[in-house]
């Protein structure tokens, strides 16, 4: 009951907080597809991978009074950031163990901006196709955003190493 | 020899359709793609999944709504965009494709089927336009790169923007076709706006179709219709117990047969999804009307669950449900689910909470919100202005998420069951039923 639920508190324990709802969508994404089991649902919006059931449960979460949602004027936009509750702490008190890896690979994550985490996420999501191709469609579907090619090199060497540190 | 993509047939065809009148085809490739069995599978699947158990109208298929979807695009493109600088007329029939094809990939009952077994339907679209099959073969008489186009369309990667705006985003031909057609066929009252007026003041910008000022009451009649629609019908809450249900046979018959049970009627469709070994082939010889078989046969299997599962799905004995609210209540869950076991009724499929959630509008907020294509509207002085900034309806309710849970149950078996009376009545009391 409610396991779904309590991945993501545990995921968000884990991360100590996360700070923005777009790097928060994509960084679950980039654990789901690194074989962690989340169940969200994703699809490719207009500008990258979204899953409205994410967004979902984390409402949920904080009607629950698990995660505990901030909200911060930046000006020209609103962010929000989340962190785990007392009582999402007793929540989660009970739930299955998770791999240590998902650690290593939230801290990597963690560290990066929300613009490359969308440019990671964005190349996961094209991972069935060449290297070249998944360039391509990044530069269609972000066309705005122009990533460079170290941009793109970066994100390429950053989904390896997610990946080695995983099977380890 | 004409080249087929542009060849026309020799007299236009035509197709009765309850929701547009007429279904007008003159290309070629548009009627060699409706012949294909890929497309022709799609009439062995329910429009709206298992809301014929609530609305027994509602027993049109993906087939009607498909070809709606490519009727709305022919006229927008036909009658509204061509001849206009911005519409680039060598996308018509990549369009034109795509909207007609934009579902294909659909399983049977996909909601459930999806969920039970990980799959993605959109990217079984992809695979039927790029693979072995009948669609390809037609596609691939116009070039060797059009499947590829016409799966970049649908799986919203083609360059040009405008094209896949008119098949997806907040005011596209799959919405404007699927609402008008399941009111129609539901019967409510709900659902209805004017989509001639729409289509007649809709016009093609460098990312997206637009609407001029003048048609704004019109969008707002068709984000209001949207809204009554996804409460009054797509979320319906005996609907989604049918779903609920539905989704428990799939998951008993896969544990069951992980487990080594003996069918009486052996899954042998659902063996490659069960160990993930599917391929393409196995999908498209799947629909509802072999799924149903199954269930049927499935009410005289010795597993009582399944069978009681399965006699509960075809003969509509659902369960029943209360409003719940997670945040308040989940620990009366936990309680629920421990008193469950004790009277012998397997809570992993008699106790499911189920949700249902919808943002009716939402416009792009820098930095944030994800990632919706607001709808703009045209102003006189040529200026796009995003709706909500217009409307005060439509402002009203945009990025408002509105949601629903609800806890389900076998309320039958409470009271019915003649073992642990008790622990029944207790459940039953906590249930508040």
């Amino acid at each position: 009951m409610l396991q779904e639920h309590a991945k993501l508190v545990q995921f968000i324990s884990m991360a100590d907080g996360v700070t923005g709802r777009k790097k928060l969508q994509k960084m679950i994404y980039i654990a789901k597809k690194m074989d962690f089991p989340f169940q969200e649902k994703y699809e490719l919006h207009i500008y990258g991978p979204y899953s409205e059931e994410l967004t979902l449960r984390i409402e949920e979460l904080c009607e629950m009074g698990f995660l505990a949602e901030n909200c911060e004027d930046k000006g020209s936009y609103v962010q929000y950031s989340y962190r785990v509750t007392g009582e999402g702490r007793d929540f989660i008190g009970d739930a299955d163990e998770v791999p240590d890896t998902l650690g290593d690979c939230i801290g990597r994550m963690k560290e990066r901006s929300s613009r490359f985490l969308e440019l990671v996420s964005t190349l996961l999501y094209f991972d069935h196709l060449p290297r070249e191709e998944q360039i391509a469609k990044v530069h269609i579907v972000k066309n705005k955003l122009n990533y460079t090619d170290a941009e793109m090199d970066e994100a390429f060497d950053f989904i390896g190493d997610l990946s080695a540190c995983i099977r380890q | 020899m004409m080249d087929y993509a542009r060849q026309k047939l020799s007299e236009e065809k035509v197709f009765k359709d309850p929701v547009h009148r007429y279904i007008h085809v003159r290309d070629q490739v548009i009627w060699d793609l409706i012949a294909t069995r890929e497309f022709q599978r799609l009439r062995r699947i329910h429009q709206l999944g298992t809301t014929y158990l609530v609305f027994h109208g509602a027993e049109h298929s993906r087939f009607n709504h498909s070809l709606g979807v490519y009727e709305i695009v022919r006229r927008i493109i036909d009658d509204s965009f061509s001849g206009r600088p911005q519409w680039n007329d060598s996308e018509r029939l990549v369009t034109l494709c795509a909207a007609l094809l934009h579902d294909l990939g659909h399983g049977p009952f996909s909601h459930a089927f999806e969920k039970v077994f990980d799959l993605d339907h959109e990217l079984f679209t992809q695979k039927i336009l790029l693979g072995d099959t009948e669609v390809n073969a037609v596609l691939r008489r116009v070039s060797e790169d059009f499947p590829r186009k016409v799966a970049d369309v649908i799986g919203k990667t083609y360059p040009d923007k405008l094209v896949v705006s008119l098949i997806s985003s907040q005011i596209d031909a799959d919405r404007m076709d699927y609402l008008q057609r399941d009111a129609y066929f539901t019967g409510v009252s709900y659902g209805h706006f004017d989509m001639e007026r729409i289509l007649r003041v809709m016009r093609p910008s460098e990312e997206q179709a637009v609407i001029k000022q003048s048609g704004m009451h019109a969008v707002e009649d068709y984000i209001m219709s949207r809204y009554q629609m996804y409460w009054q019908v797509y979320f319906h809450p005996v609907s989604r117990s049918a779903e609920v249900i539905l989704v428990k046979i799939l998951q008993r018959a896969k544990v069951l047969s992980e487990e080594g049970y003996t069918f009486k009627q052996e899954p042998v469709h659902f063996k490659s999804f069960f160990d993930k070994t599917y391929d393409l082939t196995d999908y498209i010889a799947l629909d509802e009307y072999i799924l149903m078989t199954y269930f049927e046969a499935w009410i005289r299997e010795e597993d009582e669950i399944l069978s009681d599962l399965c006699d509960r799905f075809v003969n509509r004995r659902l369960f029943q449900y209360i409003d719940f609210n997670p945040a308040k209540e989940y620990r009366k869950l936990g309680e629920l689910d421990a008193l469950f076991r004790k009277a012998g009724i397997d809570p992993d499929y008699y106790l499911v909470v189920d949700s249902s959630s919808d943002l009716p509008y939402d416009f792009y907020r820098p930095g944030e919100e994800e990632e919706r294509l607001p709808i703009h509207l045209l102003m006189r002085d040529g200026e796009l202005r995003e709706l909500s900034r217009e409307s005060d309806i439509v402002d009203a309710i945009s990025g408002k998420r509105r949601t629903d849970h609800k806890l389900y149950f076998p309320e039958d078996m409470l009271r019915e069951g003649k073992k642990k009376k008790v622990l029944r009545q207790q459940i039953l009391s906590i249930l508040n039923t």
